[in-house]
């Protein structure tokens, strides 16, 4: 009946108008209702802390440099996947990622359980050059970073800021330390008692670049790559529970 | 409005009954089958979000009728990979290590597994040979920094070199150039020194000087004689194989800076029987006592 007479809502702008109403209020209710309750999707987990400043600011730095165009942060549950990365990742590991970092294509590794894989000073080399320790790699080197040093500024002042905006729990002891614990991460003689009060005592706090004269992106993101998948407790959690299957 | 269309004359195809200044517009649907398929994606697209787990709700998410879970799925899986590997693992585990190679089918075992485990977890630093790299020690010859015995390299894979396990094994050798804790003389005279103890060739005055400052201040770590020292993970000064170079400049570089590399803890990746297998696998390239 309606194919038939369609042409009475074409003629009718009011009619369309309710008609374009309804069927876009169907589609937008389908698709953003779910996300008000997006949170009951995610596990309940121990370990998850927001990023401390200078493994932010090392995220910042996998975003400008496009990494996630090459390297996923998603192992997916399936056999494979499992036995060469290690568990699969949960909802709960990226809910302090804005944006979170899944990516959707492997020209490199997937890169969610990376931390403390390999080596601050293989990092280091491994950016610098990548052919020297992966001989077959096409990545390409990012040895300007050792010499770059942090935007602390933008950092301290707005990147942490900004991620409060979108939900991320920092407090603001967090952020008018923030410039601080940033320093204090990378320098083992700084007094890093703050920054594991803030973040947790399983911080690493290391000279990640191996110069400890400066705190450069080097050391941002070689600390954030070797925060990556190290946080969720899996002692603790129970991936058989039911509220835990998916 | 009539319920027969009109058709155009020259195509023979149904009109939508529009018409624009004499122009009618044709109308060609879209072939039936794919507006069936369409139809059927949509319907497949109702019945998967009731069957499987789909949105979240007020206080979970649904589940879906037929109770999948991917995740359990993959649990049977890699429970089905596992016990597949149960016999050996088992054996492998209750074995002292050091026996495993007395058990040729056992010992079969153990290498397999240890070679790709250690393709995955070991070569990207030592090599796809354990040939090892500057900074990453070689395992293919007798030498080693730690104890190379088939229980040492265990234990190292156990807890890593440097890490904050807390059976790490640990060295550390001071800067003593960065640190301002030799002048740079000093520094320059120990390295011909250096060079000396490998029968390298020396400035023999500098170094004689150096031997000095190699009394006071690395004797106590590399020993009287350079021999090092495994228990301290103090490398030998007088063989040929060094960590990051054998050169004068390379030297000069360690004294300066007191380089040392990190080796991850395996135990937090790996089962023990890999680990068990690993050792095995390493061992067997180039283990010493």
């Amino acid at each position: 009946m309606l194919f038939k007479n369609h042409g009475i809502i074409e003629r009718n702008s009011m009619i369309l108008l309710v008609g374009i109403l309804l069927v876009v209020s169907i589609g937008g209710i389908v698709q953003i209702a779910p996300l008000f309750r997006i949170e009951q999707t995610i596990e309940k987990v121990d370990g998850v802390r927001p990023y401390t400043p200078l493994e932010l600011a090392g995220r910042g730095v996998y975003i400008r440099e496009g990494c996630y165009t090459c390297h996923s942060q998603m192992i997916r549950p399936l056999r494979d996947e499992i036995e060469r990365y290690g568990h699969y990742s949960l909802a709960a590991e990226s809910m302090y990622d804005h944006p979170f970092q899944w990516g959707s294509k492997r020209t490199g590794p997937d890169l969610a359980r990376v931390g403390g894989r390999y080596s601050d000073a293989w990092h280091v080399q491994h950016l610098i050059n990548p052919r020297s320790v992966v001989p077959e790699s096409i990545m390409p080197p990012y040895a300007f970073l050792e010499g770059r040093e942090i935007g602390i500024k933008d950092v301290v002042d707005k990147h942490i800021v900004a991620q409060t905006r979108v939900g991320v729990p920092y407090t603001q002891a967090d952020i008018d330390n923030a410039k601080t614990d940033l320093m204090a991460q990378a320098d083992p003689n700084a007094d890093s008692e703050g920054l594991q009060s803030r973040y947790g005592g399983k911080v690493t706090v290391r000279d990640f670049d191996g110069d400890p004269s400066k705190v450069t992106e080097m050391d941002a993101l070689v600390a954030y790559l070797q925060v990556l998948g190290t946080m969720v407790d899996f002692k603790t959690y129970e991936p058989m529970k039911a509220e835990n299957l998916r | 409005m009539s319920d027969k269309k009109p058709k155009d004359e020259i195509t023979g195809v149904e009109t939508t009954g529009h018409s624009w200044d004499g122009i009618t517009e044709l109308n060609n649907p879209l072939p039936r089958w794919w507006v069936l398929t369409f139809y059927a994606c949509i319907a497949w697209a109702v019945v998967y979000w009731i069957a499987m787990p789909a949105w979240p709700t007020i206080s979970g998410h649904t589940r879906g009728l037929l109770g999948m879970s991917d995740r359990r799925q993959v649990d049977q899986e890699v429970a089905k990979l596992v016990s597949s590997r149960a016999p050996q693992f088992a054996q492998l585990q209750a074995t002292p290590i050091e026996m495993v190679s007395k058990n040729k089918e056992l010992f079969q075992f153990a290498q397999e597994s240890g070679r790709v485990a250690f393709a995955q977890n070991c070569s990207t630093c030592h090599g796809a040979g354990g040939q090892g790299a500057k900074g990453y020690p070689s395992l293919v010859d007798d030498v080693w920094l730690w104890d190379g015995s088939i229980q040492g390299i265990r234990s190292t894979l156990q807890t890593g070199i440097r890490t904050d396990h807390p059976d790490a094994r640990f060295s550390q050798m001071p800067s003593f150039g960065r640190d301002k804790l030799l002048e740079p003389q000093q520094i320059a005279d120990v390295t011909q020194y250096v060079l000396t103890l490998s029968r390298q060739p020396a400035d023999a005055s500098a170094a004689a000087r150096g031997a000095q400052v190699y009394a006071t201040n690395c004797v106590a770590c590399h020993g009287a004689e350079g021999k090092g020292d495994l228990l301290q993970g103090a490398p030998n000064l007088t063989d040929k194989e060094w960590l990051y170079g054998s050169s004068a400049q390379e030297i000069t570089t360690q004294i300066n800076l007191g380089r040392g590399g990190v080796m991850p803890t395996m135990s937090q990746r790996l089962d023990p029987a890999t680990l068990d297998a690993l050792a095995v696998y390493v061992h067997s390239l180039g283990g010493g006592t």
